[in-house]
């Protein structure tokens, strides 16, 4: 028996692998299991192999594995391109439609069941997907019945001809397997899960429920890989509030849009990836010297230019800290993994309205749109902050400009919304006055140039990182996003002291919460996905003069796996011993 | 009730003498005071440009934004708050240069905002080049041989991208531009304005005295319906665009926030910002 294992689906794009990937998982998800899945698709809509990895446990997990146990196979190319993965007599369930074949060099075993034939003689051959989950399921030695109340809730709506259909080619997948049951080496079993409820969603969605909580009622935004499921749970969602998203012409309508909704009072947003962040570089910096609060979700994907669309990367990093011309202060932040998106992308809002400037919310592709098990959300953290905002009518103020600039102590002035009685004010992108009227004098201009920027002086957020492990230890590791996990997994493989640093504040950098941690580490590594070592170019430009902070990246558009990350763990704990 | 004065502010433009800009802010004011509106119902979102300052010369909310944006930062603005008049204003190269992709698509998408472009067919404030509304022919410092390109033509571009409210006119006359802009801030949808506003200093073409020459009010066209768009875009291209008055008027149209079932119940702004617990359930229950 099991305590985890790997499952990968994979076919042409626009066959249904997708599906097949989701009903598996999901189920598997309300059984009780842990899932943690990585999607693989290209920029097409349909063609192109695709496939689907579902790594299911008893218990929490954050990385994709090192190796499948089980492939199931629509096509030649699915086994050609995935079996070097399975692990020593791991097995591949292939359609016999295609007359599967396996490369002998590898010691793995094929199964041959008759997916589509199956479905046809049921009527559709769309239901290759079902006899393909039945086979799984038996090989796995799950019980069947939350399969069929899966397709219960979801093909009932078609009616019970549909639902009947697709409970028998489940029913026959599970049958076909079992006769090939006697012939399988190894062990394919799960152990029983903890049946506890757990959430099944993508980091885009636990972003966008997110932004929901904390009062967004607005959205503009441009469609982009890997951030378009942000919008589009929000056009499903907004109404339901009686909110609204647009979709714009480009990314820069996007943002000024959200910028004048925001100015407006109503909480709003965008969400986009780097090429698009580009695009909204110029309005970063309208927001930051405007002082109006703007959050941007950036789902970072393979750079430069269009790049890799659809892989993983965290190149957009620097960009996110330094970008826009002149300076501003803003927040950068990175959710820990998916749970916490929810918790932090809330807090990005009451961020942006407190201090009154940009927030991006940094995830990456494989956070964005790899769905993984979650605890529930829980209502009671969810707070709304509107810092000095001011939306009802201000009585005492005399018939003149209310100063919206007003050099306060902590940096940050009272924000009359439009329309409200008292509050008439100028705001605008030029070097300005109190009351917003254009004003270039150079003792104006720092006057106001340091009340913005002392607003994040000493900002440090309530968590700035997660950390597990002491403030001593032989080797801290500090990642960001969906490399959290891996990362995590790679350290408790390792006997030895290492402490794993989950980054969420990136920018301002939390140097002084983080100092005894790095202080007290032997060695330190930064893990991180692109080419240039951004993330430990940041640490090392706050946390100068230390030669053992060393680098790991990794550029191909694939996630860490834990093994990796182990490796170079060991190849470091191992120099020190030698000297 | 506001008068005319009360949206004026003490702080003295920095436009050139005799510019265009004057009268067209005049007009703004005198029609924002005889539509019955008070100072802080108004929002004036602008861009970048000499027109673009207007922002801070009108006592109202004001946002002067980036070159080419004032569109999606004043339909922003509207979508978030349905109580205020929004007013989004720039000049040619503003909304049809850099901002021409933003202009095309407020036109498509009729936010119940009222536009108002200040074309005086040159850049003014980076000293004199070419904009996109410049004559053929015309010499800047950026056309030494005159430019080579076809001008954009504002109003048949507008009606091209589905507008519900055209209409034209030149800062000189201050009766009618006041008019019109009172008539688009009463329509439901986007109003699309194109003003005429000469530059004294750096287009000697199209001058005061041109357009009182070569301009055509349209009541002194035979047979010229506003409610008609095949009338209207006929119109146009005979007289090559040099029509004044409000030129394509459709009462009809819904504005888009119209269209959103239950959007106007109450603004944005006003809406509960909390989930309920029952709404927060239900959606939670959709990730199991």
């Amino acid at each position: 028996m099991n305590e985890q294992l790997s499952w990968k689906v994979g076919g042409q794009q626009g066959e249904g692998i997708e599906s097949t990937g989701e009903i598996f998982s999901t189920t598997l998800n309300r059984m009780g299991y842990h899932l943690y899945s990585y999607r693989h698709f290209s920029s097409r809509i349909k063609g192109g192999h695709t496939n689907n990895n579902v790594r299911i446990s008893t218990k929490e997990v954050r990385a994709v594995s090192d190796n499948i146990n089980i492939l199931v196979a629509f096509d030649q190319q699915t086994i050609d391109l995935n079996s070097h993965e399975l692990v020593q007599d791991g097995i591949i369930l292939a359609d016999s439609k295609f007359s599967p074949e396996k490369d002998e060099n590898l010691n793995v075993q094929l199964v041959s069941i008759p997916f589509t034939e199956t479905a046809k003689a049921l009527g559709s051959q769309l239901m290759k997907n079902m006899v393909a989950i039945g086979a799984s399921a038996r090989l796995m030695n799950l019980e069947l019945q939350p399969f069929k109340d899966m397709i219960y809730t979801m093909f009932i709506r078609k009616g019970q001809e549909i639902v009947d259909a697709n409970h028998e080619a489940l029913i026959q997948g599970y049958q076909l397997m079992d006769d090939e049951m006697v012939r399988i080496k190894g062990d394919f079993e799960m152990l029983p899960s903890d049946s506890e409820p757990r959430l099944f969603l993508i980091g885009n969605d636990a972003i966008s429920f997110g932004a929901l909580n904390a009062g967004v009622r607005f959205m503009a935004a441009y469609p982009i890989t890997p951030a378009s499921e942000i919008m589009e749970y929000m056009i499903n969602n907004l109404p339901k509030v009686g909110g609204t998203v647009i979709q714009t012409e480009d990314e820069i309508a996007a943002v000024t849009m959200a910028i004048g909704s925001n100015y407006a009072g109503a909480r709003s947003f965008t969400s986009s990836a780097g090429p698009g962040l580009s695009l909204m570089m110029e309005s970063i910096g309208l927001s930051g010297m405007t002082e109006t609060p703007l959050v941007i979700v950036d789902t970072m994907r393979g750079g430069p230019s269009t790049g890799l669309p659809t892989k993983q990367e965290q190149s957009d990093l620097m960009q996110m800290i330094y970008g826009t011309h002149g300076d501003i202060p803003k927040i950068v932040l990175a959710p820990s993994d998916v749970e916490d998106a929810f918790y932090t992308t809330i807090e990005a809002f009451n961020l942006a309205e407190y201090y009154q400037v940009p927030v991006i919310m940094l995830s990456d592709l494989q956070m964005s749109l790899g769905k993984q098990s979650s605890a529930p959300f829980d209502v009671s953290r969810v707070e709304i902050n509107r810092g000095k905002t001011i939306t009802e009518d201000i009585e005492d103020q005399a018939d003149e400009y209310f100063e919206r600039y007003g050099d306060e102590e902590d940096g940050i002035s009272h924000r009359p919304i439009p329309g409200i009685k008292g509050g008439i004010h100028h705001v605008t992108g030029v070097e300005h006055s109190p009351t917003g009227t254009p004003n270039e004098s150079p003792e104006n201009r720092q006057v106001q140039m340091d009340k913005r920027m002392r607003k994040l002086k000493d900002f440090t957020m309530e968590e700035p990182f997660k950390v597990q492990g002491n403030v001593d230890s032989d080797l801290l590791i500090l990642s960001f996003l969906s490399v959290n996990g891996v990362a995590r997994e790679a350290a408790e493989r390792i006997d030895a002291d290492v402490t794993t640093v989950n980054l969420k504040q990136i920018h301002p950098f939390p140097i002084d919460a983080l100092r005894p941690y790095l202080d007290g580490a032997k060695e330190i590594l930064v893990i991180e996905q692109n080419y240039s070592a951004q993330l430990q170019s940041v640490l090392k430009m706050n946390y100068p003069g230390h030669d053992r902070i060393r680098s790991h990246v990794k550029y191909d558009g694939t996630p860490f796996k834990p093994e990796e990350i182990e490796t170079h763990i060991n190849s470091i704990l191992k120099i020190k011993e030698v000297m | 009730m506001a008068t005319f004065k009360d949206f004026r502010n003490n702080i003295k433009p920095n436009w050139c003498p005799g510019c265009g800009d004057f009268s067209v802010q005049a007009a703004i004011q005198k029609a924002c005071a005889a539509n019955g509106l008070e100072p802080d119902e108004l929002a004036v979102i602008t861009g970048i440009g000499c027109s673009g300052r207007l922002s801070g010369y009108i006592k109202s909310y004001g946002f002067h934004s980036t070159h080419g944006r004032s569109l999606p930062v004043a339909q922003g603005v509207k979508m978030a708050n349905d109580d205020l008049t929004v007013i989004a204003s720039g000049g040619d190269g503003d909304g049809f240069a850099i901002g021409m992709g933003h202009t095309v698509h407020a036109l498509k998408r009729n936010i119940d905002i009222t536009y108002i472009v200040m074309d005086n067919q040159v850049y003014g404030l980076t000293k004199g080049q070419t904009s996109p509304s410049s004559g053929k022919g015309f010499v800047t410092k950026t056309t030494p041989e005159g430019s080579k390109e076809n001008p954009i033509q504002p109003i048949r571009t507008a009606l091209a991208s589905g507008a519900t409210f055209v209409a034209q006119s030149v800062s000189s006359d201050i009766k009618q531009l006041t008019a019109i802009i009172q008539q688009a801030m009463d329509h439901k949808g986007f109003s699309f304005i194109n003003v005429f506003s000469p530059c004294v200093t750096y287009n000697k073409v199209n001058t005061y005295d041109w357009f009182k020459e070569n301009l055509i009010p349209v009541e002194d066209i035979e047979d010229f319906d506003h409610t008609d768009a095949k009338n209207a875009m006929q119109n146009v291209m005979e007289y090559d665009g040099l029509l004044k008055g409000i030129i394509y008027h459709d009462q009809e149209a819904k504005s888009y926030q119209e269209n959103i079932e239950g959007y106007l119940d109450q603004p944005l702004i006003k809406k509960e910002m909390t989930l309920e617990n029952d709404t927060f359930d239900e959606l939670m229950a959709e990730f199991r």
